[in-house]
């Protein structure tokens, strides 16, 4: 039975593969024909690597044949267009970056393939990731594998999309301000956010530097903790990450309590007007589950949440503004020659850069511009401050807190698009962990309409432990099989 | 007419010569290297390429804070300052903004004579742009410089003209040489310098309108740039215009400034903390390890040759011009404590040592004796060991085969002859082969003693002690 291989998690495929009851090249084939199948209607991935990924897949076989038990050795996974892979075509979703061809990898891409893991492709984002349902790709809009007519989420669209559909066992997935556990909870899957600091930025495309984190969007949360395990750690190309151990997060989710005392934080602002009615039903049922299994709920307060999305959007597109500037024609990627030096450079960026690109350079570049930095860019940065206490006083007195990822399940396709504010609304309850600089998760929580429902689980920062194995308890309670949407 | 005083501020940008370039690990000498040889993710602004601060560049900027008697910080924040160029690969350059690693200095300079000092605003740490070449049709870029380690020195409005702008600048370039942290080579741009100038009446405190003149490479053009700008605003002024206030650059083929920009062209770089670099904090005792490192300064230890060793101020100024000439000297006073003075070997040493160095253009490093032979040939000499004359011979000699003046003195013979005996035969002969000098000295014409004692020098090849000699010539010839 290697035709529904595809189907398998990390952790069911990996205890195939070391009994040698499969191969990689077995499982990779597999996945790459389910790809062949559903990829036309889903829309995933920017590009493939199909060769690349069965002489990995082979090479990976050779390797257990030696003898080697890499923790991700054979297993093929889908990585973000946010990620720098080299000799393989990274855009970004942006026309300005079409055909650039990295010379180097990533941090987290050179220890995916020491773990032993196949790259197989490259998924759509929004341009740059900015965006919330990949519909800003430059190239085109993924489907949310539940209903094709809905979006995927963004930025990971593509890589959220790809795990949903089965079309990769796991995937990364960059987070700035959501754009993980948006998508992971429009699509159904397991999405994380790690601590600001965990996993290296080295080789992410910069579009918040103080924000982006890159992550895991996989089947399970077991999955998610090895993948997590596997690209977490000090970088020293890196300056931001942490210099601290990291643990065995995959392990320690089968020495875990469960929900056993686990004290759960219910902030009060994120229940609250604008939430739709069966997301809000689908929290109240899983704080009742979680508390059914011991687990015991506190209402606590995030005082400054209101001012989460102003300030996310102001030091968000300021630190973009800057970090795009790089892209100007002059050394690689796109270039549309003027007459002069300058007018290069404005015809290269006019015609490199899509309208949501530019419309966010521009506010952030006025954000930062003088006479005005101190009323935006610095109060935005003080009011990040006081959110950031919010959660250090929160976390004094819960372990985790539970809220939604989304106000909504996932939305049709074109409905938000003439109103950014709107869009960057859907962003209300996850841009909080970036700017706290704390962990996230969402796990699938039920279903409305045939459409997805996340609950989300932040944690102190260094917290992945915690949201993962109450992340984890809650799976298990939920009893719920990844399931299989109906494409 | 009104008679003004020029109010004039320094910016002087000093690469450092660490290993490698402020943020990735290419090298940072790039001098005479193919382009963009010397280049990474990083320093070509590659997607998702990030940087790392480079220590060693920190611990530079530090000493030479340190040397310029600023405060340290010991928190530190890097700032983007944003803006387009070709050679700047990421659109932005990390500098540092509100909070510079040193402030609140002050440098003391001397100018004809006379002392002044400048009060050093801030000194602090940034990156280098590339390189352009213009080409017919188009430019070039070349990346290798991009990212090396650049120090930015900020001076007070304390200077007053082109002769102590000139002073300020050369005491930095031989402050920075001295802690070794750049070349400041300003004909390789290692050093670059930019001037703020403005006017005021003599007699008023009320400053004129300020220009910027950038782009000055070369000693003389931060002079020739000085005097041109004075000259050109007091002749606007005096005819009733109004300086503009507009950034200038150095046109060395006319010999003039030319604007480069306007006010209303103005930057504005939208400066704001990089979030790649978390702050850097100075541990307090890696200042104070710094602070203990800094060696003796030009001025400090020029004053102490003269207090010590009364040197003349210009002997002084001369021997503690470089580092490593100034050490090669107390490493030489040192070596014969005993039996030379230090005046002795200061002259040595601004004589025959540095007319060699500067005629061979060799280094320091590269002389091919000690010090204390350079101390023991000063002795043979100053004991009368072998004469003057024939030191220098002795010291041809070191300086071509690095051997040792005893045994260059044997080899050749040329110990002084200071046995009395061993004169009074030469003098005699001497007396008798020349009896017309002899009788005119005589009859009382004093000046022929110097060709007698040439004649004792001529007969002994040079090795009589011509002192011994004119006095047993001057015995003889009065008996
Ligand atoms: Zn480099």
């Amino acid at each position: 039975m290697t035709d529904s291989l595809f189907q398998l998690t990390i952790e069911q495929a990996q205890a195939r593969l070391s009994r040698k009851e499969i191969s990689a090249v077995e499982l990779t084939e597999s996945v790459l024909n389910r790809i062949l199948a559903v990829d036309n209607q889903v829309k995933a991935f920017l590009s493939l690597q199909p060769e690349a990924a069965l002489e990995a897949a082979r090479r990976a076989d050779d390797r257990r044949a030696a003898g080697d038990t890499a923790p991700l050795l054979g297993i093929p996974l889908a990585i973000k267009d946010s990620i720098i892979t080299k000799g393989v075509p990274t855009t970004c979703g942006s026309k300005i970056l079409e055909n650039f061809v990295p010379p180097y990898n990533a941090t987290v891409i050179k220890k995916l393939g020491r773990a032993g893991a196949i790259v197989l492709g490259k998924t759509n984002t929004d341009e740059f990731t900015m965006g919330s349902s990949t519909e800003h790709s430059a190239f085109f809009t993924t489907s949310n594998p539940w209903n094709l007519n809905c979006v995927p989420g963004g930025s990971s669209g593509g890589s959220a999309a790809a795990i949903a559909a089965h079309e990769a066992l796991g995937a990364l997935g960059t987070d700035t301000g959501g754009s993980i556990r948006q998508p992971a909870a429009f699509c159904g899957v397991v999405g994380l956010k790690p601590t600001y600091g965990r996993v290296s930025r080295y080789g992410l495309i910069a579009h918040g530097s103080s924000l982006d984190q890159c992550g895991p969007l996989a089947k399970s949360v077991a999955d998610a903790a090895l993948l997590l395990q596997t690209i977490a750690g000090h970088d020293p190309r890196d300056s931001t990450t942490l210099d601290r151990p990291v643990p065995a997060y995959f392990d320690d989710l089968k020495r875990s309590h469960g929900f056993k005392g686990l004290k759960i934080g219910i902030p009060r602002e994120y229940f609250i007007e604008g939430l739709a009615p069966p997301v809000e039903k689908a929290m109240r049922a899983a704080i009742a589950l979680a508390e059914s299994h011991g687990a015991a709920p506190v209402e606590i307060s995030l005082p400054h949440t209101q001012y989460g999305i102003p300030v996310y959007y102001l030091i968000a597109t300021a630190e973009a503004s800057s970090n795009l500037s790089r892209y100007d024609g002059v050394r690689y990627g796109l270039r549309a020659p003027g007459d002069d030096m300058w007018q290069t450079y404005f015809e290269t960026r006019a015609a490199g850069f899509g309208p949501e690109v530019k419309r966010r350079i521009m506010l952030g570049a006025y954000a930062l511009s003088a006479g005005y930095y101190d009323a935006y860019y610095l109060k935005a940065q003080k009011v990040r401050t006081l959110i950031r206490r919010d959660f250090e006083a929160a976390f004094r007195q819960v372990d985790v807190i539970f809220a939604p990822t989304t106000p909504d399940v996932a939305f049709a396709k074109g409905a938000n698009l003439d109103d950014p504010l709107k869009m960057y609304l859907s962003d209300v309850f996850t841009v909080m962990a970036n700017l706290a600089g704390i962990p996230g998760i969402t796990v699938p929580a039920g279903f409305s309409a045939g459409l997805p429902i996340g609950l989300q689980i932040l944690g102190p920062a260094l917290g992945e432990s915690a949201i993962l194995q109450a992340a984890h308890a809650f799976e298990q309670a939920a009893d719920r099989h990844p399931p299989i949407p109906p494409i | 007419m009104t008679t003004y005083e020029a109010i004039i501020g320094m910016e002087v940008h000093i690469e450092l010569q660490t290993q490698s370039k402020m943020f990735c690990a290419c090298p940072a000498s790039f001098f005479g290297a193919a382009p963009n040889i010397n280049t990474c993710p990083t320093c070509l602004a590659l997607p998702g390429a990030l940087p790392v601060i480079n220590r060693q560049a920190v611990a530079y900027t530090a000493l030479t804070g340190l040397a310029l008697n600023c405060r340290i910080h010991r928190r530190n924040v890097f700032a983007r300052k944003n803006y387009f160029y070709p050679d700047l690969p990421k659109g932005y350059q990390i500098s540092q903004y509100e909070l510079p690693l040193c402030t609140d200095g002050a440098l003391d300079i001397t100018v004809a004579g006379a002392g002044k000092t400048v009060g050093i605003t801030r000194v602090h740490l940034e990156e280098d742009t590339g390189k352009l070449t213009h080409v017919s049709g188009g430019s070039l870029v070349d990346l290798n410089r991009a990212g090396v380690p650049l120090m930015e020195i900020v001076s007070e409005p304390d200077i007053r003209s082109a002769a102590e702008a000139y002073a300020y600048v050369s005491q930095l370039r031989q402050i920075v040489r001295y802690l070794g942290v750049s070349s400041g080579d300003m004909e390789k741009g290692a050093m670059r310098c930019e001037v703020n100038l403005s006017l005021k009446p003599v007699d008023s405190e009320v400053w004129g309108t300020k220009v910027e003149v950038k782009n000055l490479n070369s000693f003389r053009a931060v002079r020739n740039a000085i005097t041109w700008e004075i000259a050109r605003q007091t002749e606007t002024l005096n005819a009733g215009g109004q300086v503009e206030q507009v950034t200038m650059g150095w046109d060395e083929t006319r010999g003039r400034t030319v604007v480069q920009r306007s006010k209303e062209d103005a930057h504005d770089y939208r400066y704001f903390p990089e979030p790649d670099l978390p702050p850097l904090n100075l541990d307090p005792v890696r200042i104070d390890e710094l602070a203990d490192s800094l060696p003796e300064l030009p001025a400090a230890k020029a004053a102490r040759y003269r207090a010590t060793w009364q040197l003349s101020a210009q002997d002084a100024a001369l021997l503690t011009e470089h580092r490593d000439r100034a050490e090669y000297f107390e490493a030489a006073v040192a070596a014969g404590a005993d039996t030379i003075s230090a005046r002795a070997a200061a002259n040595w040493m601004t004589g025959e040592i540095f007319r060699r160095l500067n005629e061979s253009g060799i280094a320091v490093a590269d002389i091919k004796f000690p010090p204390a032979d350079f101390a023991r040939l000063i002795a043979l000499v100053e004991t009368g060991k072998i004469n003057r004359q024939a030191g220098k011979d002795v010291l041809a000699g070191m300086w071509q085969f690095g051997a040792q003046p005893d045994a260059i003195v044997a080899a050749k013979g040329l110990k002084q002859i200071s046995d009395s005996g061993a004169i009074e035969k030469i003098v005699t002969q001497v007396i008798a082969e020349n009896p017309d000098p002899a009788a005119q000295f005589r009859a009382g014409k004093e000046k022929v003693i110097g060709f007698l004692v040439g004649q004792v020098m001529r007969h002994s090849r040079g090795k009589a002690n011509p002192k011994l000699a004119e006095a047993a010539l001057r015995r003889k010839l009065a008996s």
